[in-house]
């Protein structure tokens, strides 16, 4: 079956694609912002600083997601010992980062105005610390070991152990008392965000996700560089 | 439909993941009075001693119609619905401190009813909503 993922091949589908996904990458973050900055009405106790929200939340699923999806990638690597799919683990990973660190900055700047404070020590935000040095570290393996089955190993076990942390940081303000605030959507429950503040949410998550997408595929074009440079016929 | 080698690659690390689990469950065990953010007036009743050197964080609602201002003081009840605890304060008070919102306060315990703060954090709740959807619900 892995045979079918061809290198060359799909390094011309991923050209193509880049284009595609950056031409709508731009429309839905421009309705997004749109709907985000001037659309969507302000908060009866926050006011406008509800719209850090807008930024915030996405790039945080957004970063809690694309780590599920790298440990996942590296629990069948170690499995089926398949080095493409390293590549594909290794590209995701510096959008990852991305968000996690817009995460901790927007809600740096947001919990200011509303809790009196930049940061605080509970456990929501330091699991999210935490995942922050994960993405680091899980990239740094790759600069710091230049033997690539050592790197490859390294990496996986970083984010097989790393696994750990994403329900703790989904989980952590239900299980302890933390200055965060629980979550406001899940699939069973109705949601407390009000609808008109919603939509705006939504758009703005897919906008991000097709980013990290664009992201995903140059940097995964570019690992295909490598691989050819090296003159390898296959990974 | 696998080989062999995958099983065992598998069972391994199932055994590892289980391992893994055990050991952060553990730990986080031990360590939830580090873990926990704030502690409720509830748990401060059932402290077994006060250490007066130690700063507390105690969380909750305020109570309605306990705020009270002076010049450069302010003085306030946090409640948890069964117990409940005084607390004063001087300094900038966050924007979002209100009557039955949440808040946390950190400071020294005079004692079990009463705590000198040092810092007030506001608590935001999970509810988001427009003020026409507040000033609606409020109707009701």
């Amino acid at each position: 079956m892995f045979e079918y993922f061809n290198p060359y091949r799909i390094f011309k589908i991923n050209s193509n694609l880049q284009k595609i996904i950056f031409f709508c990458f731009i429309i839905v973050l421009s309705i997004g912002l749109l709907e985000a900055l001037f659309l969507s009405p302000e908060d009866y106790l926050q006011k406008d600083s509800v719209r850090i929200m807008y930024v915030h939340v996405p790039s945080a699923w957004i970063s809690v997601g694309i780590f599920s999806l790298i440990a996942i990638l590296s629990l069948s690597v170690f499995l089926f010992k398949n080095k493409n799919l390293i590549l594909i683990s290794k590209s995701l990973a510096p959008s990852g980062m991305l968000f996690t660190l817009i995460a901790l900055v927007t809600g740096s700047i947001w919990g200011k105005p509303t809790w009196g404070t930049w940061w605080a020590w509970d456990a929501r935000i330091t699991s999210m610390l935490i995942l922050f040095i994960l993405y680091v570290l899980y990239i740094l393996t790759f600069r710091i070991f230049e033997d690539q089955d050592k790197s490859n190993k390294i990496s996986s076990i970083i984010a097989i152990i790393g696994a750990i942390n994403i329900p703790i940081i989904k989980f952590s303000v239900d299980w302890w008392n933390t200055l965060h605030q629980p979550a406001s959507i899940s699939l069973t429950e109705k949601s407390a965000i009000d609808s008109s503040m919603l939509i705006p949410l939504i758009i703005m998550t897919a906008a991000f996700a097709l980013f990290s997408f664009l992201i995903f595929l140059m940097k995964y074009n570019t690992e295909l560089i490598k691989v050819k440079n090296k003159g390898l016929k296959r990974l | 439909m696998y080989g062999k080698k995958v099983k065992l690659r598998f069972l391994f690390l199932s055994l590892i993941l289980i391992v893994l689990i055990l050991t952060v469950y553990i730990v986080l065990k031990s360590l939830e009075d580090n873990v926990v953010y704030f502690i409720s007036p509830t748990e401060i009743k059932e402290l077994g001693e006060i250490d007066h050197n130690k700063k507390y964080r105690v969380g909750g609602m305020v109570k309605k119609n306990s705020i009270s201002m002076n010049s450069d003081q302010i003085s306030f009840i946090i409640t948890d619905f069964k117990n409940e605890i005084n607390i004063k304060f001087s300094g900038v008070i966050p924007n979002l401190f209100s009557e039955e919102k949440g808040v946390v306060a950190e400071g020294f315990l005079k004692d079990r009813n009463f705590l000198e703060a040092s810092k007030i954090l506001a608590k935001h709740d999970e509810n988001y909503m427009p003020p026409e959807v507040r000033e609606a619900l409020k109707d009701k």
